[in-house]
């Protein structure tokens, strides 16, 4: 990028240029920010319990799902395992930004991982692998406006959420699996997807007619999962990257 | 404070984690076995699978034109476009199969 050479003048520009890479980002979350917000009051959520969970858990598709299975009166630790398991793509973010952001003080670093998401990590990465150095003034430019007005807008959802009179007909109970579909299909592109997506799905059926809810979703997922460990690695496209 | 709260709380720890852990864990090891990042890689999909297969076959026909168009509109447009889709062609048939 062009602008670039004014980030020698220091944190203030670094900053700025780092908000207005946030854009985008800020635009295409709102919506789910404001959905979240008004599912969360759908499933039986305070207003203030929506907007804590958007500001302390802070991942859109896990809080949609701790919210879905809320709603189910499914056991506790089983919708904090839910949670953890759909933000465990985080773990390969944070070993991967981790080399980029050593030299930041700790308590930055820790802050820096708070905020990493999925667009935040995309976006730095592209940053470090384009030859730049990952400052923390950008990165806090990035990640903190998204960050704002996620919570913000979440607060809203869950406010209006409730005045909306007849969920059935605007389809609010079913947005979810639509939303997840579209998750699902977003991760296609990765090695032996439709494998992984078929052995989950067969299992959490025949488990959720079987054993039952909540039990067919860890039963499904350990099913893709285990597949995609068993199946030989070259298989997974995984080797040839390294 | 209500079991909410610490789910709410317990989630956030957990996310944490997951935030700072691969870091935590990569800085020790020296690389990573094939078969365990194929898992990792697999995890998104195996578990949203999860959250729709089973909703999707307990629905009815408003339901699964939903789903079929958001398929279909994956194929060219990004996450917003087929969520939007889905959500409008759910609405719209809701209003004449219920």
């Amino acid at each position: 990028m062009a602008t670039d050479v004014i980030s020698e003048r220091g944190g203030k520009s670094d900053f700025w240029q780092g908000v207005r890479l946030s854009m985008p980002v800020v635009v295409a979350s709102a919506p789910f920010a404001v959905l979240f917000g008004a599912l969360a009051v759908d499933n039986g959520f305070s207003v203030l319990e929506a907007f804590l969970m958007s500001a302390l858990v802070y991942g859109g598709a896990s809080q949609m799902v701790g919210i879905q299975l809320f709603g189910q009166h499914v056991a506790p630790w089983l919708i904090v395992l839910s949670i953890f398991a759909v933000n465990f793509r985080h773990v390969l973010y944070s070993a991967g930004i981790g080399r980029r952001i050593a030299h930041w003080p700790v308590i930055s670093q820790a802050l820096g991982y708070f905020i990493l998401t999925d667009p935040q990590f995309a976006v730095a990465e592209a940053r470090a692998v384009s030859g730049k150095t990952v400052g923390f003034a950008w990165y806090l430019g990035l990640g903190l406006p998204v960050y704002v007005c996620w919570v913000v807008e979440s607060a809203l959802g869950a406010v209006f959420g409730k005045l909306i009179p007849d969920t059935h007909a605007l389809g609010i109970d079913f947005l979810l699996p639509i939303y997840f579909l579209g998750l699902v299909l977003g991760f296609r592109k990765r090695p032996l997807w439709l494998p992984v997506v078929i052995a989950s799905a067969a299992a959490s059926i025949i488990a959720y007619k079987t054993v039952g809810s909540p039990w067919h979703v860890s039963i499904g997922a350990i099913a893709g999962v285990l597949l995609a460990v068993i199946l030989p690695p070259h298989h997974s496209g995984v080797e040839a990257k390294r | 404070m209500s079991t909410t709260f610490w789910i709410i709380i317990a989630g956030a720890i957990a996310t944490y984690l997951t935030r700072v852990g691969g870091h935590l864990v990569i800085s020790r090891f020296d690389n990573i076995h094939p078969r365990v990042e194929a898992g990792l890689n697999a995890v998104p999909a195996a578990v949203l699978t999860t959250l729709v297969a089973p909703a999707a076959l307990s629905a009815g026909p408003a339901e699964w034109a939903a789903l079929i168009v958001t398929a279909v509109v994956s194929l060219r447009g990004g996450l917003m476009a087929m969520f939007l889709a889905g959500a409008a062609v759910l609405i719209l048939a809701r209003q004449f199969v219920g």
